[in-house]
């Protein structure tokens, strides 16, 4: 994968041992985790401490145990240049609706230390960027929940931050709007060049997204992987064909190709682009009409089934 | 010439994403912005044409009286103005409480309710910023509510060529007074905004406080007066934001007592307990205003 061959990759986020026990419930328990430069989906049900996280990194809420740096600064001594470098967007509605976007956004811009000039420069690129046109000198109430999470991401972007913490951004969003905004994530770092650590407690959006995926699970750590160590074990095709199934999977397993049946589906075991190829090749041959022809998804979600199993066992 | 429509393709590059390496300037400056942001959102500056209507009228409400006085003044034979520089607050109260019933909740309920404060504290600035920037623009808003008005009773008098040295004295003991009674309704206002994010049971619960307790200190100074009682008269006024000031003023100012039988406080150490719980009152409420935005954090 790209990253790999990226000199620029360097640690972000590191926490060491750290525990947040509140009153009744422990929320994080001795995680251990580096994050690296690029864009890390953080995974986990809720409740399971993302949010609890987030707090810390900021430097808003101290740890009970433990440590994290966020670039390279102690989250317990030094949250207020942390916070100067770092972005975030809150998980919940955080705008006020009388103001319209470039209202807000200069003037979070200034909170976070920008002259008023540039301000206003950096508020007017950044909407830009996140798709906001003549609508931002409307009202914000007056706006789609989709044009809302623009707002709430160009409020965390632009101070230029080095790292952005996204809290749930595509909650609330339809399928069309969710993808717009998983786009507009992997922008922030491919265009931007800013790290991004995005929580989700959806498995499956993640992946097309992140560059690395942590998934965490009642306050500790399951897994954390680069995205492509976790799907590469499942990579899979979805087959399906109007007839002759059989005959199919025998031809894709004579071309070297590890396929089995499911219901209907075919999966066959995605071994390059080649495979591609194979299967329209195969298909074509046996003169049967193709329905769909499609990579699995959630493909996360059954390795996160698959850990919480062994890490039971 | 290398090859130019190569670079066709690209023009998005012109509007590409691109990084800021200019100054950051850090809390003092971001405490500064967020003053007057909020001092210009005290009277709608900035805001929406309707948000301005209010605080403009009740501006124009506090002044009007002070202008005819002027006029009145300079166009007849009087040789002082009618009406004390400190007393002109106290007429007015009414007007003053209903200006913080009004922006104190549009100050800070907005934040609390569209829960704008975590995009705050996710910043470098720290609690006591905002609490401070809040409380220093909403007490200048009301400064520049009550002061404005004595500016144009003062310009008024040197005019109308009344005693330089008496008028002068009196101004400025009236800006003292105003400048203790924006804090202290500052303090109070932004305190029971804060404590609900409904804007509307904020102003309902600004008025019912100010006039209630005014109502109430003033009845009863009403009765203590009928029994005979002076110095209950001038302990009572303790108990609510406008006769407190006026205690103080009363006594340490030397300005004429608007209670009952113009009984101020009766003694130095009565007057020391005045300007003592005035100053406690403004520093209480900082305090737990410090302490309710503690609870709000990122939540």
């Amino acid at each position: 994968m790209a990253y790999a061959t990226n000199v620029g990759v360097v640690t972000v986020i590191a926490t060491e041992g750290l525990t947040k026990r509140y009153p009744r419930v422990t929320a994080l328990d001795r995680l251990t985790v580096d994050i690296k430069t690029g864009v890390t989906g953080l995974v986990g049900a809720n409740g399971a401490g993302k949010s609890t996280l987030i707090k810390i990194l900021l430097g808003l809420s101290p740890a009970t145990e433990g440590g994290a740096k966020v670039l390279g600064l102690d989250v317990a001594t030094e949250g207020a240049a942390i916070r100067a470098g770092v972005g975030y967007m809150p998980e919940h509605d955080c705008l006020p609706p009388d103001v319209s976007a470039t209202e807000l956004v200069v003037h979070m811009a200034r909170m976070s230390g920008m002259p008023p000039t540039a301000a206003r420069e950096r508020t007017a690129d950044t909407l830009r960027h996140v798709g906001l046109y003549e609508e931002r000198y409307r009202p914000i109430g007056g706006y789609s929940t989709g044009m809302k999470q623009r707002v709430k991401l160009a409020q965390a972007l632009v101070h230029d931050p080095k790292l952005v913490l996204l809290d749930e951004p595509t909650n609330g969003l339809d399928p069309v709007g969710r993808d717009e905004m998983l786009g507009l994530i992997r922008r922030v770092h491919t265009d931007f060049g800013i790290s991004v650590l995005v929580t989700s407690h959806l498995l499956g959006e993640l992946e097309r997204t992140s560059d690395h995926i942590v998934v965490i699970d009642g306050g500790t750590l399951l897994r954390a992987d680069s995205t492509s160590d976790f799907t590469q074990a499942t990579a899979a095709l979805a087959v399906e064909v109007t007839d002759s199934e059989e005959q199919l999977l025998e031809k894709l397993t004579a071309a070297g190709l590890t396929a089995h049946s499911d219901g209907r589906l075919l999966l066959v075991d995605i071994a390059g682009d080649e495979t591609y190829d194979t299967v329209r090749d195969a298909v074509a041959e046996l003169g049967v009409g193709l329905v769909r022809m499609e990579q699995r998804r959630h493909r996360i979600a059954e390795i996160f089934r698959g850990e919480s199993h062994d890490s039971a066992a | 010439m290398t090859a130019q429509p190569d670079v066709t393709p690209d023009v998005i590059h012109d509007i590409g994403y691109r990084h800021y390496d200019g100054p950051r300037l850090g809390r003092a400056y971001a405490r500064r912005s967020l003053y007057s942001q909020s001092l210009r959102g005290a009277y709608g500056l900035g805001r929406s044409a309707k948000s301005k209507v209010l605080p403009m009228i009740l501006f124009a409400v506090m002044c009007a009286p002070a202008a005819i006085i002027v006029a009145v003044a300079i166009g007849t034979s009087m040789t002082k103005l009618p009406v004390e520089y400190t007393r002109y607050a106290i007429i007015m109260q009414a007007v003053i409480s209903l200006f913080l019933a009004a922006q104190a909740p549009q100050s800070v309920s907005l934040d609390l309710r569209f829960k704008v404060t975590p995009l705050y504290f996710s910043r470098p600035i720290e609690r006591i910023d905002y609490v401070a920037a809040k409380f220093a623009a909403l007490a200048t808003a009301l400064f520049a509510l009550t002061a404005i008005p004595v500016a144009i009773l003062y310009v008024g008098a040197l005019l109308a060529k009344f005693d330089f040295g008496s008028q002068t004295a009196g101004f400025a003991k009236a800006l003292v007074a105003e400048l203790l009674l924006s804090l202290l309704y500052a303090g109070l206002g932004l305190l029971i905004a804060a404590l609900t994010p409904r804007r509307g049971f904020g102003v309902a619960a600004i008025i019912a406080v100010f006039t209630l307790s005014y109502g109430a200190v003033s009845s009863v100074q009403a009765v203590a007066s009928v029994q005979g009682n002076p110095g209950a008269i001038g302990w009572l006024g303790l108990f609510s934001p406008i006769t407190l000031i006026d205690g103080v003023q009363t006594w340490w100012l030397g300005s004429t007592s608007s209670y009952v039988d113009a009984a101020g406080p009766d003694s130095a150490l009565a007057g020391v307990v005045f300007l003592v719980v005035l100053l406690a009152v403004i520093g209480g409420s900082f305090g737990l205003l410090m302490r309710r935005y503690r609870k709000v954090g990122l939540s």
